[in-house]
């Protein structure tokens, strides 16, 4: 099988213990509906600004919630997507600006795998058909070899000759999944772009692609980016990590030290919520509140402010009751859910000619909110004044005022990227500079779970 | 397989809220019948949850279906029987199912999208169903829906019930899903893949939602998934689907601690956080059968590591895996686990030839 790729890349697997980058990406931005014009309002900021190298013959994970940029960003670094700003280097070369034959050339390089094998398959051509179509779209050598080399790419994803002249539907998801690996590898790349491409099939159809995916790697030194949000599958087959939460890289590192020690809250929360195949774990499950906010509009400061367990609070309320925290954040949330600029257009409107009441049953809510809770008297006082400005249908000064009384450092300031621990890792948190309390200490004293 | 050996004494005492015994479904084509679930038994609790896992084909949801009487043409509940609250389900007419469906057994299913019914407010959809299963109407009946999303989890609810469902985001919409089928205050609850299209921090929400309402309502719930993870947290007791069958069945922690059935162990230990980080996963060879033909023989034995000659000729019955274990049964030659293999092979042949039913169009 060693004759699938031309030449045995012993020195790429030389590569991967040195650490050697293949592709660089540095500020990159991808943005949807820039363009504006009168109503189109604020962009989608899919992408925000993400630093970080894939090594070669590595395995990076990328994982994250839906709607956080995953695979947007597995999209811009093939090209599929127009990068806002910043730069991908690739082997040395910016490829955001190549353009034309010099693209196509370079697009051997880079091969992807996607999630849904029905839809990325065309059901109108047969298994030889689809997986020759690279090596045709590439005039690679002769009709005749580029049918052996489909018969050869068969043999090596676990399909059989017989295979060749049938269609797609004549197969199993895995089988499908196989079709659309060896697809992939017909141009001989060297990355691999794996969006989500075990997440449609069952556990025991999912161990033999991911065993298939790391013996792959093995024999061709292959580098993997694998976008995924199932955790255990990162978990298993990556050597890195890097978790993505609303456009942005919150933890970036070696696979042990996030799953073993998650220093960003975020990848706390993420790690707690998977559910694990043991019954009665013992294990403090971080339930986060809500959903992530619009990328139409990211929250200021550090982007998980909003749902974030372990939000550094002002100095005055550090022992103010967990619960009651609890609910003026809820009502942080309802006011800035409220005030909400990615509503309709017809919406927006109604709300500018005052059809629109955003301070209705706002009583109600603060009453379900802190419903027998024993609110300190100085808290109080600010969340009456809140309601007073709602209820004028002022919800800017109302959120102002809950700003001015319990915003702290992570709504104000955006957290650098700082380095966490000697493994190379490196994550978005202020908790991790040296005046704030660190989250671990934070859990301990606060026992949330 | 006789109902007092199936259950244990701490869940004997109370009458099952559903007792399905020996279902069997099938689906008629022109080239073949499909048994899409065969001889499948089991029995849900008040304030009980019941887990179903199986791959995809393996019927646990056809089950939920046919517990529900959707089943359409070409298919056909065959025999068995499915008694709810002691009352018998099978063969009832569409307008006792309808008395039955929502009011007494309601389902959530895995696309909260396409469950909700676009042009109407999530606030009407909930009324509908205080309309029709509780004659709440105006403003007892907005009252309501406002509490009942509250229930579920959705802040800001007054204002919430007056939005459309492609103004929630996925996971307010299976609360919304959930709200709707709590509107018509059922006793059981069939939830099919409910999380599988979600995040893994809204399906924790989720998960979380359930159990509350387990307790405060006393439900029983029905929850089916393929995946492990979510069943080893929602449920007290857990059957394991393949090919139609249910082939093991046991309280959660001992299905986890200590799975006997071939398929449950394999399906177990490919779990990519069961295996150690970078090893290569283990896997089951071959894939799951199209259950076609009566089941004569064991229908995991040409994927199983454990299959000796007979698994081809006899058919497994579930049985009690030993004497010690209480109410832990699987449908595998190799049990039970303290008697010889020949009397072993015996005691599921002669309570197969005491069971066997031919199913015919």
């Amino acid at each position: 099988m060693t004759s699938l790729y031309q030449e045995r890349r012993e020195d790429e697997a030389m590569g991967a213990q040195s650490g050697e980058r293949l592709v660089e990406v540095d500020g990159l931005k991808t943005y949807y509906g820039e363009e504006g014009g009168l109503l189109g309002g604020k962009p989608v900021k899919a992408v925000d600004g993400v630093t970080f190298d894939v090594h070669r013959g590595e395995t990076l994970g990328l994982v994250g919630e839906s709607g956080c940029g995953k695979s947007t960003l597995g999209r811009t670094l093939m090209q599929l997507e127009t990068a806002t700003a910043g730069s991908v280097e690739y082997d040395g070369t910016d490829i955001t600006t190549l353009s034309g034959k010099k693209l196509k050339e370079w697009r051997q390089n880079v091969q992807m795998v996607f999630q849904d094998p029905d839809s990325s398959l065309n059901t109108r051509m047969t298994v030889g058909e689809l997986v020759m179509e690279p090596l045709n779209v590439h005039s690679w050598k002769t009709p005749q070899k580029r049918r052996e080399r489909v018969r050869e790419l068969l043999d090596v994803v676990g399909l059989s000759e017989e295979h060749y002249y049938r269609y797609p539907f004549q197969f199993s998801g895995g089988q499908k999944q196989r079709i659309g690996i060896a697809r992939a590898l017909a141009l001989e790349p060297d990355f691999l772009v794996l969006d989500e491409p075990v997440s449609a099939l069952d556990v025991s159809v999912q161990a033999k692609i991911l065993n298939l995916l790391d013996d792959l790697q093995d024999e061709f030194g292959l580098t993997y980016l694998l976008i995924a949000h199932d955790l255990s599958v990162v978990e298993h087959i990556c050597d890195r990590v890097a978790v993505m939460y609303l456009g942005n890289i919150m933890e970036i590192g070696p696979v042990d030290a996030i799953f073993d020690e998650p220093a960003n809250p975020y990848t706390n929360s993420l790690l707690s919520a998977i559910p694990e195949p043991k019954p009665n774990a013992e294990k403090s499950r971080i339930t986060l509140r809500g959903t992530p906010p619009s990328p139409r509009d990211p929250p200021s400061g550090c982007v998980f402010s909003t749902r974030c367990p372990y939000k550094i609070r002002p100095d005055a309320y550090e022992n103010l009751d967990d619960d009651v925290w609890e609910g003026i954040e809820v009502f942080r949330e309802v006011l800035r859910e409220r005030g909400d600029v990615t509503k309709s257009v017809r919406d927006r409107l109604r709300g500018l000619l005052g059809m629109e009441t955003t301070g209705m049953d706002v009583e109600e809510v603060v009453a379900d909110t802190f419903d027998q809770l024993d609110v300190p008297s100085d808290v109080q006082q600010y969340i009456d004044e809140a309601v007073e400005h709602v209820e004028r249908d002022d919800l800017v000064s109302a959120q102002e005022v809950l700003h001015e009384e319990f915003g702290s450092v992570c709504e104000n300031e955006e957290p650098e990227q700082l380095a966490v621990g000697d493994t190379g890792r490196v994550s978005r948190c202020h908790r991790h500079r040296e005046e704030y309390m660190g989250t671990q200490t934070y859990q301990d004293v606060h026992d949330f779970s | 397989m006789s109902d007092s050996a199936y259950a244990p004494e701490g869940r004997a005492e109370e009458e099952p809220l559903l007792s399905v015994d020996n279902l069997q479904t099938a689906f008629f084509t022109d080239k073949e019948t499909i048994r899409a679930v065969d001889g499948v038994s089991f029995d849900i609790r008040a304030g009980e949850s019941v887990g179903i896992v199986g791959e995809s084909g393996s019927g646990k949801s056809v089950t939920a279906r046919s517990i529900m009487g959707l089943i359409d043409s070409p298919g056909r509940v065959v025999g068995g029987s499915i008694q709810y609250k002691g009352q018998e389900l099978v063969g009832n007419s569409e307008k006792e199912w309808q008395r039955m469906r929502g009011g007494e057994i309601a389902m959530v299913f895995q696309d909260p999208l396409s469950s909700l019914n676009p042009v109407y407010t999530v606030g009407n959809q909930i009324k509908e169903s205080l309309r029709l299963h509780q004659g709440m109407r105006g403003r007892e009946a907005t009252e309501k829906a406002i509490q009942l999303l509250e229930d579920v989890g959705i802040p800001d609810a007054p204002r919430r019930i007056k939005e459309y469902p492609h103004q929630f985001s996925g996971g307010m919409r299976q609360r919304a899903v959930i709200a709707v089928a709590l509107a018509c205050d059922p006793d059981l609850l069939i939830c099919d893949e409910p999380t599988t299209a979600l995040d893994v921090t809204i399906q924790a929400q989720i998960l979380d939602l359930l159990h509350e309402l387990k307790d405060e309502h006393d439900l029983g719930i029905m929850f089916i998934t393929h995946d492990m993870g979510v069943i080893a947290e929602v449920s007290d007791r857990v059957n394991v689907m393949y090919a139609g069958e249910v082939v093991e069945s046991a309280p959660v922690e001992e299905l986890f601690n200590n799975p006997k059935h071939p398929y449950t162990q394999g399906l177990l230990e490919s779990i990519p956080s069961r295996n150690e980080r970078g090893s290569a996963l283990t896997t089951i060879e071959g894939e799951v059968p199209t259950p076609n033909e009566p089941a004569t023989y064991c229908r995991f034995a040409p994927r199983c590591p454990k299959a000796f000659d007979d698994c081809e000729q006899v058919h497994p019955v579930p049985v009690e895996v030993d004497d010690e274990t209480d109410d832990h049964e699987a449908a595998c030659l190799l049990y039970p686990d303290d008697v010889g293999q020949t009397e072993a092979v015996e005691l599921h042949q002669s309570r197969e030839d005491a069971t066997e039913q031919e199913v015919t169009e």
